[in-house]
C-alpha cells in the first residue's frame, strides 16, 4: 500500500512542530535559569515563606509588570518572563498547526485549530492582562 | 521540612523535582503525581503554589518529549487537535474552579486521582483489540483514522466512540486545570478504551496534547498570582532535567519493576493526601 501524498506534508508539518516545541522550551529554560541565578544571588540568604498563601503581586502576574521588571533585570520578573515564554510555546504550536492546515486547504481542521487557539488565548490574555 | 534560607530551599526543591521528573519519564506516569504531594506534604507549601509550579513543569516536559515522539510518526495530529477543544475548555474550567473551591477539596480529589493512577500503572497494557473494526461515521467525517509504523510496515487503525472520548477528555482537562497534572491516566482511558486507538498512538498523542492542556490553565494560574517564580524555577528546571535524563535511560531501565515501585509510592501518597485533606492540613 502506497503512502498517500497528503501524509508526506503531514509528516513534514509534524517535524516542524517538533522543532518549534523544542526551541520554545529551550529558550524558556535559559531565561528561567538566568532569572533564577539573579534571584538567588540577591535573595538566596533570606528566609523563605511559602507556607501561607498570599498570591503574587501584580508585578508578577501581569504582562506590564513582568516586562518592566525584567527590563530592570529583576530576578523574579525574569523567571516569570521565561514562564510566559513557556506557556506561549504550545499556543504558538497550535497557531502554526492552524497555518499549516490552511496551506493544505483543510478547512475543517483550520476551524478546529482556530477554536483551540481562541480557547488558549482566552485563558491566557483574559487572565494575565487583567491588572486586578 | 523547614529550610532556613531560600538557597537551601531552592536546592532541595530542585533535587526533589529532578527525581520526580526522572521517575515520571521512566515510568511514563509523569512527574506531577509525585511532585505535588512532595511540595505540599514534604515541604508544607500551600497546594495552590504547588499546582502552579507543577503545571509549568508539565508544559516543559510534554513539549520536550512530544518533539521526540512526533518524529517517529506515532502521533495523530488530527485526533490531538480535535480533542484539544475538549481538554483546553476543561482546563480553563478546572483552573477557574481551583480558585473558588476550598483547598481541602482539591487535596481530596487529588488523592482519588492518584489512587486511580496507581491502579492504572499496575494493570498490564490494554490488549489492542478491535482496532480493525470499521470506524464510526463521526470519525470518518473528521478524518481521524490513521496509520502507524509496526515491525510489519505501516498499519492502519480505525477510530470508534468519538463522543465518549471527547467527553472523557473534557474531564481529563478539568482535572488537569484543577490539580496541575497531565492526567495521562484518564487520557489513555479515553483514547485506548473508548476510541480504540493503538497503545503507542494513544500515549504519544496524549503526550502531544498535555502541553496545550496545561498551557490553557497555566495562563489562568499566572494571571491569578498562583505561579510563584521562586518556587516554579527549581521545579521547572529540576523536572525538565530529570525527564530528559529519564527518557535517555528508558531503554536500559527495568521499566516493569519501576512502574510497580512507583505505583506503590503513588498509592501511599494518595492515602496521605486524602488523610491530610480530611484532617484539614491541606
Amino acid at each position: 500500500m502506497g503512502v498517500p501524498a497528503g501524509l508526506v506534508i503531514v509528516h513534514e508539518m509534524e517535524r516542524r512542530l517538533g522543532n518549534l516545541l523544542r526551541a520554545g522550551v529551550s529558550l524558556a529554560a535559559v531565561v528561567v535559569l538566568v532569572g533564577g541565578l539573579i534571584y538567588l544571588a540577591r535573595h538566596g540568604h533570606e528566609q523563605p515563606a511559602y507556607q501561607t498563601f498570599r498570591g503574587e503581586p501584580s508585578a508578577l502576574r501581569t504582562f506590564a509588570g513582568i516586562l518592566s521588571g525584567a527590563w530592570e533585570l529583576r530576578g523574579r520578573e525574569i523567571i516569570q518572563l521565561g514562564l510566559l515564554l513557556l506557556i506561549m510555546t504550545p499556543i504558538a504550536r497550535v497557531a502554526f498547526a492552524a497555518y499549516s492546515f490552511t496551506r493544505q486547504r483543510d478547512w475543517l481542521y483550520v476551524g478546529i485549530a482556530s477554536i483551540v487557539l481562541s480557547l488558549l488565548l482566552y485563558g491566557f490574555l483574559g487572565s494575565v492582562s487583567l491588572p486586578i | 521540612m523547614n529550610p532556613s534560607s531560600i538557597l537551601t530551599l531552592t536546592l532541595l526543591v530542585g533535587g526533589g523535582s529532578f527525581v520526580a521528573g526522572l521517575l515520571g519519564a521512566m515510568t511514563g506516569l509523569g512527574g506531577g503525581v509525585v511532585l505535588i504531594p512532595m511540595l505540599t506534604l514534604g515541604f508544607g507549601f500551600d497546594i495552590r503554589y504547588a499546582i502552579g509550579a507543577s503545571l509549568v513543569s508539565v508544559i516543559a516536559t510534554s513539549s520536550g518529549a512530544a518533539a521526540a515522539f512526533v518524529r517517529e510518526g506515532y502521533t495523530n495530529i488530527r485526533i490531538g487537535m480535535f480533542l484539544e477543544i475538549a481538554t483546553s475548555l476543561g482546563a480553563i474550567l478546572g483552573a477557574i474552579l481551583a480558585a473558588s473551591v476550598n483547598p481541602m477539596w482539591i487535596g481530596l480529589v487529588f488523592g482519588v486521582v492518584l489512587l486511580h493512577a496507581a491502579y492504572t500503572a499496575l494493570r498490564p497494557h490494554p490488549q489492542e483489540l478491535g482496532i480493525d473494526l470499521p470506524s464510526s461515521a463521526l470519525a470518518q467525517k473528521l478524518r481521524l483514522d490513521g496509520s502507524y509504523p509496526t515491525a510489519e510496515g505501516m498499519r492502519t487503525y480505525y477510530v470508534r466512540s468519538v463522543p465518549a472520548g471527547f467527553v472523557l477528555m473534557g474531564v481529563a482537562g478539568v482535572l488537569s486545570g484543577l490539580l496541575g497534572i497531565g492526567s495521562g491516566a484518564i487520557k489513555v482511558l479515553a483514547m485506548d478504551r473508548a476510541m480504540k486507538l493503538p497503545f503507542k498512538v494513544s500515549t504519544t498523542t496524549s503526550n502531544f496534547m498535555i502541553g496545550v492542556t496545561a498551557a490553557a490553565s497555566a495562563g489562568v494560574y499566572l494571571g491569578r498570582g498562583y505561579i510563584d517564580p521562586g518556587l516554579s524555577m527549581p521545579v521547572m528546571l529540576g523536572v525538565l532535567a530529570g525527564s530528559l535524563l529519564g527518557a535517555r535511560l528508558l531503554a536500559k531501565a527495568p521499566t516493569r519493576q519501576l512502574r510497580l515501585l512507583f505505583a506503590v509510592v503513588i498509592a501511599v501518597l494518595a492515602v496521605e493526601m486524602i488523610y491530610n485533606s480530611l484532617t484539614g492540613r491541606i
